[in-house]
């Protein structure tokens, strides 16, 4: 019974909705509306209700809305229906102006009951249908869509043809499809055919939708949902791939911007530089600085803080590498490993002066406007600041190719990297290239630190969960080739985002840690290998 | 013979560092159990556990100089071994536990009842027995190593990269034992220890019995591995340390060397950790940092590396400055300290204290003899 009822409300609504289109707005159905709200009675109320809300008048979401709340309010006396709109506003239904003067003074909210509430609900969701608004009929479609909701649609129906956005259109048809796909009265022929508009849509709500069908289907139908689950699957299956690939990217592009300074520093100078975590702090912190002093002084150029912060990040990193050089790791050439346990000492100095500069906790690096956000391919979702990230390191990367093959400091540091010997005896000073390159490779972490504070968390210890990262990427690429740094650092982006599914994120990396354990006994000089005739290199 | 070969490896040096030990062995439990608290004399239990946490980091760093000083492998993961031990024996202690936990279940440790394990699980069986304990504080380290090693050294990762590896190896450790379905206690690690072998672990006796138990590892430590590097086998290890490709073409089986000695370290790692858990009375995945690795080899490096005695002395001097810089106003400053620390003794100091004591007075009476041999000091390893 009340199935039919409600249906038959919506029924209403829409042919009204039809009569308001051909006929065009006419005074008369919407204010006969109004007029039967001063009955006080519960049917002369329904018939209000279909008639206002079939009438097309701009006001009558707002009546409706305001019926709803219980702010609609009549005057017996005086005929007139009126909305109160705040407390000491009462705005007179008909024509939409606030109350002049005194108010009626047997002013009293019309009544509703259960079965009026419903109508107004239906009413209401065949209004959102038509709404001017695009966005509000999108996410009335979504609604309806996931309620499944029968008395929607007659309006449906009727909004359908109307509609002029695409994307609109589309998620009402698939409304559409979903209501007759779990409408009892509904033939076979029309279910089948919302299958396929269903499966069209081929996410987790259409397989929900689908796997979800009442046991009263027909076989039919209930062999077109399965082929059409098992189709969506395999598509879905396949997005996720993509996704898995897209996020290992993205991991793949955050190594390698935290390696390559590395793959400088580690391949070209052989110098294992432990605090190299830390000048990427350092251009994080760097990049802090730059956005404080923005919002302090000239918060409008906030969107180009990047664009300060990149050079200066440089800059900083770059000349707190030189001075490393020129301080500890001259003196340490020829003996890697106490180079490196002179470096994690620096790295814990760097740290704890970070800290008590600025304190232990988080710092909060904002993202520029052009940074933030989002837009969709197909099932995947791609953030600006991750797509940004990935150009950023790629371009460091071609940079740094260029930097290499078509300077002369590219040629002399190739050159001192390959027989530092006769470099010197050429006329290079092997000593100024050396500092140089650990001022390029620390610059270059100090570039990757001003990308990594857009996506993680800035603190003093932002460098040393890279560290360890970064190693094996240099590593696992091999030692002195760039190339390698590049494959290997997506490589392990993409292995450890396609584990993670399986194994989750810890075993993810601990199995990516022990897989390259591994690999090392296979290639002890990684992938890339110089081809060297040395018996230790 | 055998005890020949003992005494052969002991030099007046090594008598006296052992008698040293042997005496803080005697004299700390004495001064702790015997005098009266009145006395100025007197120790307090905190401090013989203070002090026997120090005399595990001593065995610590001496497994570390072991292949570090003497085969030049610079393993940044010896945490990891040390850690290894460290859990075997709290696991013996959580077993002892029994009904006395929060939970009171007569099997399972409280963590296990907590994240509703139905039963134990298999490796956790016999660690009720401290015999097995024992064994495996051993065993677990020195297997790890072993197959660690044997693909390490066979496939000849050396310098850098077996740092590297190494510290990854510690690093994966850690991130494992912080899972709490790894069944080791997740990131709370194992406490609340109550017996061992039936004894108080808060008892002032056991912690002294535990003091004394450290330094006689400790010496027992520092025997062994004197005979080895006295040995022709451990100059053998010099010589790898040394010009490894050359002492290869010379026909020794250089991995076979090293894996040997870096197993032999690993187990002696293992149970510097297995005595420093009833002491400490916790164990947790932060063992296994990277941190705490590269900060024992920076004991040994203050020490002076292939020194042995050296090893030893610096991890007591670096952690009982820590402990002193910790504990006051300077707390924040340590870093800063341990930090130009790491700097300072690689730039002006790479001889360590006692290998800089060693060599000026190795110099000193050469210049007085003239004419003896001239002694070649010891190069530092690449």
């Amino acid at each position: 019974m009340r199935a039919f009822s409600d249906r038959f409300v919506a029924l209403v609504c829409a042919l009204g909705v039809l009569a308001v289109l051909m006929t065009g707005a006419r005074a008369g159905p919407y204010e006969d509306g109004l007029l039967r709200f001063t009955a006080d009675s519960f049917d002369d109320t329904i018939e209000g209700i279909y008639a206002v809300a079939t009438s097309g008048n701009a006001l009558a979401p707002q009546v409706i809305g305001a019926l709803q709340e219980g702010r609609l309010l009549f005057s017996a006396g005086e005929k007139q229906v009126f909305i109160r709109e705040t407390p000491d506003r009462l705005i007179d239904a008909a024509t939409g102006r606030p109350v002049a003067g005194g108010e009626p003074s047997d002013l009293v909210p019309v009544r509703l009951n259960n079965r009026l509430r419903r109508i107004i609900e239906a009413a209401l969701g065949g209004l959102t249908l038509m709404a001017p608004d695009p966005g509000k009929r999108f996410e009335a479609a979504q609604a309806v869509l996931k309620s499944k909701d029968a008395n929607a649609l007659p309006a449906l129906d009727q909004a359908i043809p109307r509609e002029t956005d695409a994307q609109v259109k589309q998620a009402l048809t698939e409304a559409r499809a979903a209501v007759v796909l779990y409408l009892d009265a509904a033939s076979d022929a029309d279910k089948i055919e919302a299958v396929a508009v269903i499966r069209q849509r081929g996410d987790q709500d259409a397989l929900a939708l689908l796997g979800g069908l009442p046991a009263s289907a027909s076989p039919a139908v209930k062999k077109a949902a399965a082929d059409a689950i098992a189709s969506i699957e395999n598509s879905l299956a396949l997005w996720t791939a993509l996704q898995n690939a897209w996020y290992g990217l993205s991991l793949g592009s955050v190594l390698l911007l935290a390696a390559i300074g590395l793959a400088i520093t580690f391949g070209v100078m052989g110098v294992i530089n432990m605090a190299h975590g830390e000048m990427v702090m350092l251009g994080a912190y760097t990049t802090f600085v730059v956005q404080q002093v923005i919002r302090a002084y000239e918060p409008t150029l906030f969107d180009y803080s990047l664009a300060v912060a990149i050079p200066l990040a440089f800059v900083v990193a770059g000349l707190v590498g030189i001075l490393i050089e020129q301080g500890i790791i001259r003196f340490l050439y020829g003996r890697p490993l106490e180079t490196l346990l002179a470096t994690w000492g620096l790295s814990l100095i760097l740290q704890q002066a970070v800290r008590t500069v600025f304190g232990p906790t988080n710092k909060d690096v904002g993202n520029p406007s052009w940074m933030s956000g989002a837009f969709e391919v197909g099932h995947i979702t791609i953030t600006y600041n991750r797509l940004w990230i990935i150009v950023f390191t790629l371009l460091i990367f071609m940079g740094l190719l260029a930097l290499l093959r078509f300077t002369r400091f590219g040629l002399e540091m190739r050159a001192v990297t390959q027989n530092r010997a006769m470099a010197a005896s050429m006329g290079i000073r092997t000593s100024r290239i050396d500092a140089l390159t650990f001022g390029l490779g620390s610059g270059i972490a100090g570039l990757a630190g001003v990308a990594l504070s857009q996506i993680d968390n800035v603190s003093p210890n932002l460098g040393q969960s890279y560290i360890i990262d970064s190693f094996m990427v240099v590593v696992f690429g091999g030692v002195g080739n760039l190339w390698g740094t590049l494959v290997g650092a997506f490589t392990l982006g993409i292995a450890n985002k396609f584990l993670e599914p399986y194994a989750g994120a810890v075993l993810a990396k601990i199995a990516i840690l022990v897989l390259i354990i591994l690999f090392i006994q296979k290639r002890p000089r990684g992938l890339f290998a110089l081809k060297g005739r040395a018996v230790e290199a | 013979m055998s005890g020949n070969l003992v005494l052969r490896s002991l030099d007046r040096g090594a008598l006296a560092f052992l008698a040293t030990l042997a005496a803080i062995g005697i004299l700390v439990p004495l001064l702790n159990l015997v005098v009266p608290a009145s006395s100025p004399f007197y120790l307090s239990p905190y401090f013989v556990a203070l002090f026997g946490k120090y005399l595990c980091f001593g065995l610590l760093a001496l497994s570390i100089d072991l292949i570090w000083g003497y085969c030049g492998i610079l393993s940044l993961g010896h945490g990891a071994f040390f850690a290894l031990g460290g859990y075997a024996m709290g696991m013996y202690l959580m077993r002892q536990i029994g009904t006395r936990g929060v939970y009171a279940h007569p099997v399972l440790p409280d963590f296990m009842v907590f994240l509703n394990w139905p039963e134990l699980p298999v490796y956790w069986y016999g660690f009720q027995h401290f015999a097995y304990a024992a064994f495996m504080v051993l065993f677990v380290p020195g297997l790890l190593a072993f197959v660690f090693g044997w693909f390490a050294f066979r496939s000849r990762v050396t310098g850098v990269y077996l740092s590297i590896i190494t510290q990854a190896l510690t690093f994966a450790l850690m991130l494992g034992f912080f899972r709490n379905n790894l069944g080791f206690g997740g990131n709370n690690g194992l406490t609340d220890f109550k017996d061992i072998l039936g004894f108080n672990v808060q008892a002032p006796t056991t912690r002294a019995a535990l003091f004394v138990s450290s330094t006689l590892a400790l010496m027992l430590g520092f025997i062994i591995c004197r005979v080895v590097v006295s040995s022709k086998f451990g100059k053998v290890l010099v010589a790898i340390r040394d010009a490894e490709a050359r002492a290869r073409f010379l026909g020794y089986r250089v991995e076979a060397y090293k894996l040997f000695v870096f197993t032999l370290s690993a187990c002696m790692a293992g149970v510097a950790g297995a005595l420093y858990v009833p002491q400490v009375g916790i164990i947790n995945p932060s063992e296994f940092s990277p941190g705490n690795s590269i900060e024992a080899v920076i004991w040994v490096a203050v020490g002076g590396r292939g020194t042995l005695t050296g090893a030893v002395l610096g991890a007591v001097l670096v952690n009982y400055g820590k402990t002193y810089f910790t504990s006051g106003v300077l707390a924040p400053y340590w870093l800063f300290l341990l930090g130009g620390l790491f700097v300072a003794v690689t730039l002006l100091l790479p001889r360590g204290i006692v290998g800089t004591i060693h060599h000026h007075w190795r110099e000193w009476r050469g210049r007085r003899l003239a004419a003896g041999v001239q002694y070649a000091a010891p190069r530092p390893a690449e």
